[in-house]
């Protein structure tokens, strides 16, 4: 289980690294904390002719806030967030998702850039960051952009990074006054990829909510009008409201076939929904 | 017992050097003008070669079949009547017949690079329809994995014992029950390195081996060159678990490869060779009957039993080890009157079956403790009492069962009695009573088993495979300062036998076991030995480190009383110190006198001096029974179908145990590999017999979070026929855990007309299980 040959270089800047990316021949991986892209190389699934290491790029490795966002560079870790390193807007809600994130020494160095980029289905971030409201900077020589997360996964390991174009950030939204958050995922054991994820963020004072059943085939599901799953309505009952076969309707209309499947990430959604209902903060053990 | 003898609780002496990351495993030889080597496997499971094209620019670093003049295939034979050989091919020829076979052999200076030129071979083959599933290639007109054979059946056995007379019974319990196929995973992988040494005219191959001596046998057979010409070097050994007491085709291929090149190759298994190719277990199928009284107790049993023994049979341990194994210890620890078994051991296009810690105990454990609760609920009576209607009692002992299996020792009632007290079932049972608040589900599960060990030529001659165990032999030697070297031919992979044997010699020559050192794992250095499977070591080595020390105590004896100017009657042995009628002296002067100052010996001093090397076997060779039972609490979410341990107790017998904390270490490892056993380790294959893992992130391993503190209780019922009273332990506590906790599963779930039947009791079987009990109870049956 060895790559196969390949160059590697490691970019000082920004401007370097795109200016090394547009005009590189042959095919090219970015490589941050290497946790998906180091298996796939030794399993010689990707056989690139260059690898570029981004993290020695200061810029890509900062957070920060503006105004009424949370700007996490795309080099940020699972255990920056998970330990506090960076600023937070969302209630705590990030640092718990990431301290459930797969093992330890896997958030020491898997960054937050780098599983959005991945793209597993099964990942926490794909489906935290959509239920969240989340977009991403995304640069390249003739510029930047920002589409929300939801727009950038298209499919299971795909987004909608064109040629030349890398992820600089991400941008997370202030968590609104009075939004309740839940996020639970279900794993045959700790550290495991998720067979179902649910992840909800519900606003009963404005009657509106997001929800994201994650770990599904394609790219997370989202609701961003969640209303349908409440009878119609999203207030303070909304716990009591939440209608389980609205769920799994629309997992069938999603194509997802299989009837355990639906079954198991409607038990995972209704418990993120009963978990945004509590009052107090959850432990990090809880939400996991 | 003294602070460092028999019973002592010291931590491993090894331990310093290995959890300080200071082990010496093969991976880390390096040797001047190594060269690595990267095989070419086959993709398909089942295909004719048409051809190997090999680019030109490699045509000197690649080998092939046709290359390898002179070495014979790979032969595990069993002497068993209708037995059906295997031809085990060094590299494939003609056809290969699993994922994963040896095609050809690629070497470079690094593994990087010969992967390179692996990745550059194109195998022209013709895919052949695979034989997947062990029940289905019994049928006719199934596809054949070695066509001459006719069918795919290596073995078929027999045994019917009465069984007719337990068919009027009131009760009557039939299941099918079966055990998922497993890769054995130990840290380290399997690895060799080889070098020639001219000047001994020696290949010296340095492997990760459970048997060295085993190695040396077959490897000769195989290349054809004699035993003097061989010898096995194994180091630090990272876990065996039965995977390392295999001679694999890659170790014949690098032996062949260094004789061909002259200068060191090495291989180094990865974990992707490991998962799809090679150290596959425990795949069997069990449809069983117990029939009853009402009142639990066991009328017979009868079973037809299917082992997917898949393509070859491995050496030495063949492929009907499993399925013969089925039909003689099924019957557990409990004593009924009638019972027939059929087995068969199925060839599949799959990796050759290997024999796993506990062995077929684990599969049988399983089918039996399952349908036994079956029982209890058609009975209406506690599982505790089934068990306690049939466990043999100890007034029985020494006790003939119905297979002539011959228990030595025991109390298992007891054991029972023990675990049920302390997993505290009373309290269990008034929980259940009222809902949890979390809408889990709790269930109690227990499983009992005994464990044949150190089963010796009585057994093993009548299976006639390539390795009969005899007597075991061992060399204890004082050095003239007085310290002692022990020998013996098994080997270590985990174990600590550097510190339990030092233990042993502790107690019959005093040495302080800091002084003692084991020499093993190296096939120039020690006497001869079958090596370390079937919990054997303790009782065999450990009894002939005993005697090999009793020996030398009593020479020590003559040369002390002779520096005492005493009669030797006169003399006692004590802590290490000859005592006479005028004053001691101790070993370390004896082994001066011995080595450096002769001159003042008499004449008739034994010449053989302060080294000896002695044999032993049991005064029975039948086997130690050690025993356990396990009693398991578990939470059950039913919607998701998440299993948490609450409580797990483990009450067990080894005999006279020569280090309390080692045998705890065995039976907390032990304990871990059940749990992944009973719920999360499996290797599945689709309908082209391609295996469905390939890395750890799909072969769940259970972890730290997912192993619970298990309490241990020891009973020490001494074995009449060994040493000290020893009973072999290693593989014990793999054994009970699947039962006990596939047990405490259904417990938890019968209210919910749930039972599962399968291991691994995976979160997606329960959920698929309780569902299918929502819409009806036959389907639920199904599912499970």
């Amino acid at each position: 289980m060895k790559p196969a040959p390949f160059a590697w270089e490691r970019p000082a800047s920004l401007p370097a690294l795109l200016d090394r990316l547009a005009g590189a021949a042959g095919s090219v991986k970015l490589i941050a904390g290497g946790q998906s892209l180091g298996p796939m190389l030794n399993l010689r699934l990707v056989e690139p002719d260059l690898v570029l290491d981004i993290t020695g790029i200061e810029e890509l490795r900062q957070a920060r806030i503006e105004g009424e966002t949370l700007v996490l560079g795309a080099c940020v870790t699972h255990a920056d967030i998970e330990d506090g390193r960076v600023p937070d807007l969302t209630g705590g809600a990030l640092q718990r998702v990431a301290a459930a994130i797969a093992y330890r020494p896997v958030r020491n160095r898997g960054t937050v850039g780098g599983s959005l980029v991945h793209a597993d289905p099964a990942a926490d971030w794909v489906s935290a960051l959509i239920a969240l409201g989340a977009d991403v900077e995304v640069a390249s020589l003739s510029g930047r952009r920002t589409l929300p997360v939801e727009r950038f996964v298209t499919g299971a390991l795909e987004v909608a990074l064109e040629p030349g174009e890398i992820l600089v950030a991400v941008r997370v939204p202030a968590r609104p006054a009075g939004a309740a958050w839940g996020y639970v995922k279900h794993c045959a054991k700790i550290g495991e990829f998720a067979h179902a994820i649910g992840a909800v963020r519900l606003e009963p004072d404005a009657g509106r909510g997001r929800i994201v059943i994650g770990a599904v085939e394609g790219p997370p599901l989202l609701l961003a009008d969640a209303r349908p799953l409440f009878g119609g309505r999203i207030g303070p009952d909304f716990a009591e409201r939440f209608d389980g076969r609205a769920a799994d309707a629309a997992l069938a209309a999603a194509g997802m076939t299989d009837a355990v499947e639906r079954h198991v990430h409607v038990t995972v959604l209704a418990r993120a929904v009963a978990q945004a209902a509590k009052p107090t903060p959850l432990s990090l053990r809880e939400a996991a | 017992m003294s602070a460092e003898g028999v019973g002592a609780p010291l931590p491993r002496k090894e331990d310093d050097r290995l959890m300080r990351g200071r082990g010496q495993y093969v991976g880390d030889i390096r040797l001047a003008g190594m060269q690595d080597v990267a095989f070419v496997r086959s993709p398909l499971a089942h295909a004719r070669i048409r051809a190997i094209h090999v680019p030109e620019a490699f045509r000197d670093r690649v080998f092939t079949a046709a290359d390898l003049d002179g070495v014979q295939s790979i032969r595990a034979v069993s002497g068993l009547p209708g037995f059906k050989v295997s031809e085990q091919p060094v590299l494939a020829t003609g056809k290969v017949r699993q994922v994963g076979e040896l095609v050809a052999i690629c070497v470079a200076p690094t593994r990087a690079e010969a992967e390179d030129i692996a990745a550059s071979i194109v195998l022209d083959l013709e895919e052949l329809p695979a034989v997947h599933d062990m029940l289905a290639a019994r049928e006719p007109g199934s596809a054949l994995v070695h066509e001459h054979w006719g069918n795919n059946v290596f073995l078929e056995t027999l045994v019917d014992i009465d069984i007719e007379s337990a068919f009027d019974a009131p009760i009557k319990v039939s299941r099918t029950i079966s055990t998922g196929r497993q890769c054995m995973a130990p840290i380290e992988g399997r690895g060799t390195v080889v070098q020639l040494d001219h000047r001994l005219d020696q290949l010296v191959v340095h492997t990760a081996s459970q048997m060295p001596h085993i190695v040396r046998n077959g490897l000769s057979e195989c290349l054809g060159i004699e035993q003097g010409r061989i010898r096995i070097v194994s180091p630090d050994v990272g876990g065996g678990f039965g995977y390392k007491a295999i001679l694999l085709p890659e170790d014949v291929a690098l032996c062949w490869l260094a004789l061909r090149l002259g200068h060191p190759v090495r291989w180094l298994e990865d974990r992707r060779e490991h998962l799809t190719a090679n150290a596959n277990c425990r795949e069997h199928h069990y449809r069983i009957t117990a029939y009853a009284e009402r009142d639990g107790r066991l009328r017979g049993i009868d079973c037809e039993a299917v082992v997917d023994s898949g393509a070859y049979s491995a050496y030495p341990f063949s492929a009907c080890l499993e399925a013969a194994q089925v039909a003689s210890i099924l019957p557990g620890p409990y004593d009924f009157p009638a019972y027939r078994c059929r087995t068969w051991s199925v060839a599949t296009n799959k990796c050759p079956i290997l024999p796993y810690r506990g062995v077929a105990r684990t599969g049988v454990c399983f089918a039996l403790e399952l349908v036994l609760d079956a029982v209890a609920r058609e009975a209406g009576i506690p599982p505790e009492a089934v068990r306690e209607k049939n466990l043999v009692r100890p007034d029985q002992m020494p006790f003939e069962n119905i297979t002539k299996k011959h228990f030595d020792s025991g109390d298992y009632p007891q054991a029972l009695a023990r675990a049920l007290t302390a997993i505290d079932v009373k309290a269990v049972r008034m929980r259940q009573r009222s809902p949890e608040p979390d809408g889990r589900r709790i269930g109690l599960g227990l499983a009992i088993y005994c464990e044949q060990a150190a089963h010796g030529t009585s057994v093993y001659s009548g299976w006639g495979i390539p390795m009969v165990p005899g007597h075991e032999q061992a060399s204890a030697r004082l050095t003239p300062d007085g310290g002692l070297e022990l020998r013996i031919g098994a080997h270590s992979h985990g174990q600590g036998l550097e510190t339990t044997l030092a233990q042993v010699a502790h107690e019959i020559l005093g040495v302080p076991v800091a002084r003692t050192r084991l020499v093993h794992g190296d096939t120039a250095m020690t006497p001869y030995s079958t090596g370390s499977w079937g919990s054997r070591v303790m009782v065999m080595a450990g009894g002939a480190v005993a005697a090999a020390c009793e020996t030398l105590r009593d020479r020590a004896l003559r040369i002390g009383a002779h520096l005492l100017q005493a009669r030797p009657e006169e003399c006692q042995f004590i802590g290490g110190h000859v005592v006479g009628p005028s004053g001691d002296v101790p070993l370390e002067t004896i082994a001066r006198t011995w080595y450096r100052r002769p001159q003042d010996l008499t004449s008739d001093t034994d010449p053989g001096g302060l080294e000896v090397t002695a044999g032993y076997k049991p005064q029975r060779d039948s086997g130690t029974f050690s025993y356990a039972a396990h009693a398991a609490l578990v939470a059950v979410d039913p919607d998701l179908g998440a299993v948490e341990i609450l409580d797990y107790v483990i009450v067990e017998d080894g005999g006279t145990l020569v280090n309390p904390l080692v045998v705890d270490g065995q039976i907390y490892g032990g304990l871990a590999q059940g749990i992944g056993t009973a719920l999360y380790e499996e290797m599945r294959f689709d309908a082209r017999g391609q295996p469905l893992a390939s890395t750890l992130a799909d072969y769940l391993l259970p972890g730290a979070a997912e192993v619970p503190m298990a309490r241990i209780e020891h009973m020490e019922t001494p074995s009449p026929y060994t040493r000290f009273g020893q009973k072999g332990i290693g593989e014990g506590g793999a054994i009970a855990p699947p039962a006990a906790l596939a047990n405490a599963i259904n417990d938890a779930l019968a209210p919910l007309g749930v039972e599962m039947r399968h291991s691994p009791v995976t979160p997606r079987r329960i959920v698929e299980a309780v569902l299918a009990a929502r819409v009806g109870p036959e389907r639920a049956r199904e599912a499970a």
